[in-house]
């Protein structure tokens, strides 16, 4: 076992040595972690039916992990340690179950963060092709110093037709030169609607079949 | 060519119940429910329509490996469009939701199928939210629930949203997602048919397969058979990206030339220069360069080519592109998205990347193309799912193919960071030992 950063530490002495017993098999006489008892578990009301509903769409309660977790980081911000065991309480699951779910998915977050508008910049092949990185770059420049604007640069949003392209909570926004980042921001100061004339929810289809118009359909 | 799943796609208010049924929306349904369960199969198989989703595996033969009888069955819509390039499942979904629920109940009943789900990508809300408020129409015009259309049918159908995970596009990630755990791939056999979601055989089809099965019940399936190839019959949603002019969704007939698509329908590249290499089928296609561009965009001939269709994603590059950082892009995603389960892919993609990167900073030798060729054969074929391979297979042929230009560019970076004659060290003789097979297309 490495003891490099991040990894979990060993006990050892102080000229080196690993303290026998280190590499112990799991204490098979301690308490496995339990499901939170709901009785002693608070959760606010909206969450529980929001869960509860999520439950009941599936066949198998374990199906609303992802569902769940999305709501319970609506309101708490992140998968916090309290947010992940209201979960756990509701979906009678282990927190270490719910966790292992949380850390694999880039959407659910297990850090703290303050509260912030998302700012998404696609940097895979196509928009890296027509100047992806120095929007990044940009963006990033633009947003210094703001903690409530967080960027972060993301893998194909599948939006390739109006690369390079942005997602600001969850709106795409495209193609975008390196100037309508700091448009973008003032929109979001703004409160008002970003970029509207560049919004994807509006652009046409390029494949339009004019021609078709007239045909009936049988 | 007559459009099917494009044909006035940006007709306002589309996406509600009101103007598709205006179009002649549902009509199939009635059609399919008039029909018997065998009928509506051998009408899907007659249709001879390949997934649109990677693999291209015939869908009327999936929905038949099903069991028959009496139990539960699923039917999964893969909506988790995340390979690099792609995107026609997000305009369909956003622009005509209606059609995919159409043929979601159609291809349920034809697998005698009583629990459906989509699986959308967590980055899609628009779409997400569209297709939620198009299932709910549905169900209260009672297109989906219980005894649809008073045919006795009941279907259930859930909207799933992911939560950012590219592996969850693998079809049995996308299961054990689903299931509510990580999207950790599962070895095959038992394929999903027999042993899918919640252990039950399960039919998994991409958005723009189940969204053609309605115009193949209102054309029957022979007629639909009759457009495209023999072996690749139908329309395809090509999602062209990159440097072109007119970037977007086109609906092709199968097997028209590359050209028409790159140059007649995107315009080719905005400024004049020649195309330099393409992604035909997303970017976990090997690529091919211009003097391809004349091959049938089909799924026989591309894959006779070394390439594949995939999922219908062209990605084009000109002349004036590097491939180093394209491959770079590449090897960095894959090694993001590896989920670690199995170690070649794990190992491989990181790996890969490192040497990509010791390229850039004159670190490396062009012994080290031989390195990460052997890297490549040794990921491709040894990992439960596909993901390694869909790093190994561009990244492979990007060194077969431009191996020249990598070496150029190794020496150029050793140029620049002083390091030693690339001479000096090939002589130590090592590069034999350690240098596998090229890959083989």
């Amino acid at each position: 076992m490495s003891t490099g950063a991040g990894r979990i530490s060993v006990p050892r002495f102080a000229h080196g040595s690993r303290v026998p017993g280190w590499d112990d098999a799991v204490d098979l006489t301690k308490d496995p972690a339990v499901v939170p008892d709901p009785a002693t578990t608070p959760v606010p009301a909206d969450l529980r039916r929001e869960i509860e509903a999520a439950m009941a769409r599936y066949p198998d309660r374990h199906s609303a992990a992802i569902p769940a977790l999305h709501a319970a980081q609506a309101v708490h911000g992140y998968c916090s340690p309290t947010a992940i065991t209201q979960v756990a309480a509701i979906m009678r699951l282990t927190p270490a179950y719910l966790t292992s779910v949380a850390s694999f998915y880039d959407m659910l977050e297990l850090e703290p963060r303050p509260r912030h508008d998302d700012v998404y910049i696609c940097t895979n092949i196509s928009c890296s092709l027509l100047g992806a990185d120095e929007l990044f770059d940009a963006m990033v420049a633009a947003a210094a110093g703001d903690n409530t604007v967080h960027v972060s640069s993301f893998e194909c949003l599948g939006a390739c037709d109006i690369a390079p392209m942005a997602s600001v909570n969850g709106e795409y926004v495209g193609p975008l030169v390196p100037d309508d980042a700091q448009r973008i921001l003032d929109d979001l100061r703004a409160g008002t609607p970003v970029l509207p004339e560049k919004q994807l929810r509006y652009r046409r289809c390029v494949d339009a079949t004019e021609e078709s118009e007239t045909e009936d359909r049988t | 060519m007559k459009k099917l799943l494009f044909d006035r796609i940006d007709e306002p208010g589309l996406n509600t119940l009101d103007v598709y049924e205006r179009r002649g929306g549902y009509q199939s349904l009635r059609t399919a429910l008039g029909m018997s369960r065998e009928d509506v199969l051998s009408q899907l198989m007659d249709s001879g329509i390949r997934g649109r989703g990677g693999a291209g595996f015939q869908m009327g033969r999936k929905v038949s490996f099903l069991p028959q009888g009496d139990m539960a069955k699923y039917l999964v819509c893969n909506a988790d469009e995340s390979e690099p390039g792609t995107f026609k499942d997000r305009e369909l979904m956003q622009k005509s939701p209606h059609m995919l629920v159409e043929g979601i109940v159609i291809a349920a009943y034809a697998g005698g199928i009583s629990r459906s789900f989509i699986y959308i990508r967590g980055e899609y809300q628009l779409q997400a939210d569209i297709l939620e408020a198009a299932i709910a129409e549905a169900a209260d015009a009672g297109y989906i629930g219980e005894d649809i259309l008073g045919s006795g049918l009941s279907m259930s159908l859930v909207l799933h949203r992911g939560a950012g995970a590219y592996i969850c596009g693998e079809e049995t990630g996308l299961l054990d997602s689903l299931e509510g755990k990580r999207g950790n791939p599962r070895l095959k056999p038992p394929f999903p048919a027999i042993e899918g979601l919640y252990a039950g055989p399960t039919l998994i089809n991409n958005v723009e397969t189940l969204a053609t099965v309605p115009h193949i019940i209102r054309m029957g399936g022979a007629e639909y058979a009759k457009i495209g190839t023999e072996t690749s019959t139908g329309t395809k949603l090509v999602s062209i990206s990159g440097d072109v002019k007119r970037p977007g969704n086109y609906e092709i007939e199968l097997g028209i030339p590359s050209r028409e698509i790159v140059y007649g329908l995107a315009g080719g590249p905005p400024s004049g220069r020649d195309v330099k290499f393409w992604f035909p089928g997303g970017s976990s296609s090997p690529v091919l360069t211009k003097d391809d561009l004349d091959l049938p965009y089909d799924f026989d001939s591309l894959a006779k080519a070394g390439s594949m269709l995939g999922s219908g994603a062209i990605i084009i590059a000109d002349e004036s592109r590097r491939v180093l950082d394209t491959a770079l892009k590449l090897a960095k995603f894959y090694a993001h998205e590896s989920c670690g389960k199995c170690v070649p892919c794990r190992e491989g993609t990181n790996w890969t990347h490192k040497m990509l990167q010791r390229i850039t900073t004159g670190e490396a030798t062009p012994m080290d193309l031989d390195i990460m060729a052997s890297v490549q054969t040794q990921i491709i074929g040894n990992c439960l799912c596909v993901l390694g391979d869909a790093m190994a297979m561009p990244i492979g042929s990007m060194v077969v193919k431009f191996r020249a230009e990598l070496e150029s560019e190794i020496e150029a970076a050793r140029a620049r960071s002083g390091g030693a004659d690339v001479e000096d060290v090939v002589a130590l003789g090592v590069a034999d030992e350690h240098a596998g097979p090229l890959p083989v297309h």
